[in-house]
């Protein structure tokens, strides 16, 4: 079937990768860009961090200038998508306008689990997903004195970091008892609680927010679960993300807590693909169960993928997922996948915030948490993409080092 | 405008226009070249942006350090020239730029 026309619902990372990645690959046809944001196509990790911080502006944001997407003939159309006819392959806008397509890609993220406390609506509650939210924030973050972080995942933590680089007094609101505990090791997140307690953070755990208390509309504190009052001006909270399926479940697509797609990243209808934040794929790295992965490499290696099989070269989506944070000095890189895990081997000195955890499951390495050691995210990265051979006890001796044993394993 | 030229591990060779203040990586994928990807979008953390500044260029630039230096230790053909070209801000005077590409970023 000749295909004349893709057309993707989102344009933020995994959807622009979509769009550039055909046109790299040599696809001539229609390409038209859905996005219900303003502006042009821009990237999330340094809203929380860098943009934040001041340290990079608006434009170094965008993946491409606006010439780009004119010179690649790649059409930007900023609206909502609001229904898809798969009869007729068709979308509908919600100005009214439909665009036909002989092949769509849903890619519409995730929106941020919101704060369901009374109170929440008030002036100076925030989450972090849009630019339009950073930019809204970055002012008060300046000027706050006093500020209450809900969650003490990645984004809360990273907001932690710049509100306390700040100045500000910080407290992290944490229903765990640790900082990042669905994602990394108790290790990890032991020097990670150090490290911001050093910088002034003080963490709460076990702690959920009850309700905001608001003064004339605005924020004043917040009270927890257990009634300890904190005082705050600005409020950020991290609590999770929702994925954006309400196109997907009204057009009929299986959905399993993401859209639900194949090992080519094709959704229960020939013509429709998905991928990013939205998208629950069957992972090799995860005993090829659904996972739904937030993250830059996910979207953008997915869409990849999806541009290579859309020019006829499909092959199953196998790339090892890989992440990375960076709060404050610390730069924290994961490769693999850290579920089940059972033992882990640690190298590096924790007191110098250098540390990397090697997490096993059954004796078989299945990622690697590196905090400020780069080194050993890009051995890891390496080791995992193949059935790695690495024991606990070659890791465990005296003198290990990942890059040398990545050196000499090579096939 | 400084124009900088990038020359590929075949030979190809591009003319791109890039800014002061921008980065050499982002230069490159405005451009649309191959070989240099840029996944973190310049965050030091990914290394998919390695590349060979000329030798008669190398000093132009402060030497790299930290995050980058580690990332490096592991490119596919790292050379003493090699780069992570997220962290090379091209600045005035640097007409004439000259960047190899690898082979591969893998
Ligand atoms: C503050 C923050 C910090 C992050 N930091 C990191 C980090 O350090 N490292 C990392 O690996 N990952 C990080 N991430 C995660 C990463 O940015 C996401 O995983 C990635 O953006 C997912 O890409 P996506 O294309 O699936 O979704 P998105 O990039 O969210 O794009 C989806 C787009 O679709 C639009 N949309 C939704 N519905 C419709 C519709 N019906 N019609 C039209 N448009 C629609 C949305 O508005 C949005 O613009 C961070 C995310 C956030 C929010
Ligand atoms: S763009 Fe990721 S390290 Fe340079």
């Amino acid at each position: 079937m000749a295909l004349n026309s893709v057309v993707i619902v989102g344009a933020g990372q995994g959807g622009f990768q979509v769009a550039a990645s055909l046109r790299q690959e040599g696809y001539q046809g229609n390409i038209t860009l859905i996005g219900d944001e303003p502006g042009l196509p821009y990237q999330r990790p340094p809203l929380s961090k860098a943009y934040l911080l001041g340290k990079i502006s608006a434009t170094a944001l965008l993946f491409r200038p606006k010439d780009f997407y004119t010179q690649q003939n790649i059409e930007l159309v900023h609206d909502q998508a609001v229904a898809v006819d798969r009869n007729n392959r068709q979308v509908r806008l919600a100005s009214g306008r439909t665009v036909d397509y002989d092949h769509l890609v849903l890619a519409m993220g995730a929106h941020n689990r919101p704060l369901s406390v009374p109170g929440a609506e008030a002036q100076g509650v925030f989450g972090i997903k849009t630019k339009a939210d950073a930019d809204a924030l970055a002012p008060l973050v300046k000027e706050a004195r006093n500020v209450v972080v809900v969650g003490a995942g990645f984004v809360g933590l990273e907001f932690a970091a710049v509100a306390a680089a700040n100045g500000a007094t910080v407290h992290v609101l944490e229903l765990g008892d640790r900082p990042m505990a669905r994602a990394v090791s108790r290790e990890m997140s032991e020097l990670f609680r150090c490290a911001h307690e050093g910088w002034g953070v003080h963490f709460d755990f076990r702690q959920g927010i009850g309700h905001i208390l608001t003064e004339g509309g605005k924020v004043c504190g917040v009270e927890t679960v257990e009634g300890k009052r904190l005082l705050a001006d600005l409020v950020v909270y991290g609590i999770g993300v929702i994925p954006n399926l309400q196109l997907a479940l009204e057009a009929g697509l299986d959905i399993d807590n993401g859209i639900t797609v194949d090992s080519t990243l094709l959704t229960s209808d020939p013509h429709i693909s998905s991928l990013g934040d939205v998208a629950a794929f069957p992972c090799i790295h995860n005993d090829q169960k659904l996972l739904r992965l937030e993250s830059v490499q996910n979207a953008v290696d997915q869409g990849r993928a999806i541009a290579a099989r859309l020019v006829g070269k499909p092959a199953p989506y196998t790339a090892l997922p890989w992440f990375w944070t960076d709060q404050g000095t610390l730069k924290l890189q994961i490769a693999g996948l850290s579920n089940g895990c059972d033992s882990t081997v640690v190298l590096g000195a924790p007191e110098s915030n250098q540390l990397s955890v090697l997490c096993f499951r059954q004796d078989q390495l299945v990622a690697v948490e590196s905090c400020n050691r780069p080194g050993d995210h890009m051995a890891a990265r390496k080791i995992l993409a193949r059935p790695p051979r690495l024991t606990p006890a070659e890791a465990a001796a005296t003198g290990f080092e990942l890059k040398v044993w990545e050196a000499a394993n090579r096939d | 405008m400084p124009t900088l030229t990038f020359i590929e591990h075949s030979g190809t060779t591009h003319q791109v226009n890039g800014e002061v203040g921008q980065s050499v990586m982002q230069a490159a994928t405005f451009a649309m070249l191959p070989g240099i990807q840029g996944d973190c979008g310049g965050a030091c953390s990914c290394a998919t942006c390695h590349a060979y500044v000329d030798e008669a260029w190398m000093e132009r630039f402060p030497p790299a350090e930290g995050t980058e230096v580690d990332m490096l230790d592991n490119v596919t053909e790292r050379r003493a020239n090699s780069r992570l070209s997220c962290q090379l801000v091209i600045a005035e005077g640097m007409d004439g730029l000259l960047i190899h590409l690898p082979a591969s970023q893998y």
